[in-house]
């Protein structure tokens, strides 16, 4: 059984048609990087993924672990397993990233029937994690991406993942903004998410992230829908070419 | 042959008797008229057994009140009170009568009402003593010992020679402390409301701390022994002599209802050299239906006068109830090196009404006052911060630091500031910062994809914002105050 599976999914934004009829499939184990030109619906398709309401949809299906995910409120997505990275983190002033992460965490342990963690077992958890994302044990009580970088956002929401493991990990450009060290440091982290019990999206505008989290399906979005898919290579030959010959082909 | 009589017939003695001012009255003791004359006034004074000047100053502060207009400036709307159609004097209800009405057990309470205080995390064992069930207070007592908590905190404090009392008793038992310090901070005539309070004031607290003595324990109101229906014209005086400390809390988060909707109290804190006072609020009455119906009005004038050098006033609050609330608690820095300080967490939702905000008054040198004021706005309500930040010409070097954020939910609710400086020094200092914001769609959907519902965003957003005030509440009210916010707020997401 395929852990997402998108079936001709439509969706639109104030009347506008975004999502025109797109097909995927990931499975468990798989990285899958999604390209595409600005526009394209990348965002859009990460946003439907994770239930934002200002976003319609009419028509297609998504299963997700079993599940209609069209069915399912954010949050209820969020714990059973789909966690999106966001392109843009807000700012959630006031709210300690610390405390955010052991709320996130215990609503997840709530929807499968666990006690809250404790706090000895959480603090620990999470100061490794801290260290292994090169990021300081003050950023904890700092506000929710209050006055970060942009690296430091980015970092914030693989941090995040990797504290929460989700089953689709779904990585809205999360290359956009990062120096080279920093996009190493993130991608070392992406690395780590690998588990043959969880699949990767991660929706790119550039081929630069894919150098160093090889993906196993590379797929061109265009006008709303996937038109080319392939592995790495395909990726590889786009920075060469750019999009136009290759759309051209596809259509 | 007193004990032997009933309560309502010793008042029926009272008011037969010929007072000392040649007035008789043969009223009936169950049918005391609404409205509010002199007699009313010689009535309530009479049934408190007050020394003359008590019964003096009242007198003279309803005649003021009879001149005097309304005040009609503020931003909310009311329909006009008839004063004449309130009822300033009830008499107490027998235990008979308060039984009779009381529901058996915690089956018969409103379960509307029960949810709350469970939302609330009031303790079982509390629940129905504030729901009135019968007998409850003699359970509590029997189980928790409360008589014997209380007789410990009293002993407590006569040691420490900490008085703590209702104001009622303090004016017959040490009159010359009430006589010296009663309306220096806040005179009769000082507005309407507080006019109004100083000639009917029901009860309230009376706190006095010695020279150099730190009060061992918060006061709380819960161990001020009541006499009935004092929420409505309340009067509390505190007093904290040279180098003496306190932390008084008022009020608490589970809904008060009461029959009287004026709520019109006075609170007079004076604080000398190197004093501190600490006064903390919780205030959540019952704010009206969801149609806005039926709320309580809390107009409130509440003043502190740093009369010392290096003295301190603290005013911290949550409001969350009340169908109109207007107020604002006040400093006025006298002494040189004195501070001020206003940290507060308005919340109005439905159709609630709030103008309300702070004076701080500089007139001595290098005096400081830090205003924090948090507003959230929810439903139809309106929410105004009206703030006074005056430097007179003798507060050389005198500094304010005043912060005012407004946090909307909805679309339909409304935030307001109107902020004064008045700065007659040229060496001081007067920052105001503002905001305006709303809880927005992206920081709610960022919430929501970590897995927490949309009660919780919202609740997780609204503490962060009011972190800053949170943090100077008295650890009691604090843990409260977050429970109450989120009750407050409920329905108003989505």
């Amino acid at each position: 059984m395929a852990l997402l599976e998108i079936k001709n999914l439509h969706a639109e934004i104030d009347g506008k048609k975004i999502l025109n009829g797109i097909d995927l499939t990931v499975n468990a184990g798989e990285i899958h990087a999604i390209m595409g030109p600005n526009g394209s619906g990348k965002s859009t398709l990460c946003n439907v993924l994770g239930g934002h309401e200002g976003y319609e949809v009419t028509q297609g299906s998504i299963t997700f672990d079993g599940h209609d995910l069209l069915e399912m409120e954010t949050e209820e997505r969020a714990v059973a397993g789909l966690l999106l990275g966001f392109q843009h983190p807000v700012e959630i002033p006031g709210v300690k990233n610390i405390y955010l992460l052991k709320e996130a965490l215990n609503a997840k342990r709530e929807a499968q029937g666990l006690d809250e963690i404790d706090t000895f077992s959480f603090m620990k958890q999470v100061r490794e994690l801290v260290a292994s994302m090169d990021m300081d044990d003050s950023f904890l009580h700092r506000g929710v991406n209050a006055g970060f970088s942009g690296g430091e956002k980015k970092r914030n929401e693989i941090l995040q993942m990797l504290l929460l493991e989700p089953k689709i990990a779904l990585l809205d450009e999360t290359d956009s903004g990062l120096d080279i060290d920093a996009l190493k440091i993130v991608s070392a982290s992406i690395n780590r998410m690998r588990d043959e019990e969880r699949g990767i999206i991660l929706v790119t505008h550039y081929q630069r992230l894919l150098n160093y989290v090889e993906p196993d399906f590379v797929h061109i979005l265009y006008e709303g829908r996937i038109v080319k898919s392939g592995d790495k290579t395909l990726a590889q030959r786009l920075e060469a070419e750019g999009y136009q010959d290759i759309l051209e082909e596809a259509s | 042959m007193t004990d032997t009589m009933t309560e309502t017939q010793q008042i029926e003695q009272l008011i037969k008797r010929e007072y000392k001012y040649g007035f008789t009255t043969d009223i009936e003791q169950e049918i005391i008229p609404p409205g509010l004359d002199e007699d009313v006034i010689r009535l309530i004074s009479a049934k408190k057994n007050e020394p003359e000047f008590m019964l003096e100053w009242r007198l003279a502060a309803f005649r003021h009140w009879q001149t005097m207009t309304e005040p009609d400036w503020a931003h909310v709307h009311y329909p006009k009170i008839d004063y004449q159609a309130l009822s300033y004097y009830a008499v107490p209800k027998t235990q008979e009568e308060i039984d009779a009405d009381a529901p058996a057990s915690l089956d018969e309470v409103d379960p509307k009402l029960l949810e709350t205080y469970e939302k609330l995390g009031i303790p079982l064992h509390e629940r129905a003593v504030l729901a009135g069930v019968r007998g409850a207070t003699v359970a509590v007592d029997a189980v928790f010992d409360s008589v014997s908590v209380a007789t410990t905190f009293k002993d407590k404090l006569a040691e420490a020679g900490v008085i703590f009392c209702p104001f009622s008793e303090a004016v017959q038992k040490h009159p010359e402390l009430v006589k010296k310090y009663l309306g220096t901070v806040v005179p009769p005539g000082d507005n309407y409301f507080a006019a109004l309070n100083s000639a009917v004031f029901s009860d309230g607290s009376f706190v006095y701390i010695p020279k150099g003595v730190a009060c061992p324990m918060e006061l709380s109101t819960y161990f001020r022994i009541n006499a009935q229906n004092t929420g409505q014209f309340e009067r509390t005086l505190i007093i904290a002599e040279e180098g003496a400390s306190v932390s008084y809390l008022e009020g608490c988060t589970a809904p008060q209802r009461d029959e009287n909707q004026l709520h019109a109290a006075v609170v007079e804190l004076v604080a000398l050299d190197d004093a501190y006072i600490k006064y903390s609020t919780v205030q959540n009455w019952y704010p009206g239906d969801e149609e806005g119906k039926g709320g309580i009005y809390n107009f409130v004038t509440k003043r502190g006068e740093c009369r010392g050098d290096r003295s301190k006033i603290t005013w911290t609050q949550v409001e969350a109830g009340a169908a109109i609330t207007w107020k604002y608690p006040s400093c006025v820095l006298m002494g040189d090196d004195s501070v001020g300080e206003f940290y507060s967490v308005g919340v109005g939702n439905n159709f609630q009404q709030i103008d309300s905000g702070t004076k701080m008054i500089h007139l001595g040198k290098r005096t400081r006052s830090t205003i924090i004021s948090k507003g959230i706005s929810a439903g139809r309500a309106q929410n105004t911060y009206r703030g006074l930040v005056h430097i007179g010409k003798s507060a050389h070097g005198a500094r304010n630091l005043t912060e005012c954020d407004s946090l909307l939910i909805g679309d339909r609710c409304g935030a307001h500031t109107f902020p004064y400086i008045e700065a007659k020094n040229s060496s001081a200092q007067v920052e105001h910062e503002a905001t305006t914001s709303t809880v927005s769609d992206d920081q709610m959907f960022y919430l929501r994809s970590r897995g927490l519902s949309e009660e919780d965003a919202m609740n997780m957003v609204v503490n962060g914002f009011c972190k800053d005030v949170f943090n100077e509440l008295p650890m009691e009210f604090a843990v409260e105050a977050q429970a109450l916010l989120a009750v407050s707020l409920e329905g108003s997401v989505g």
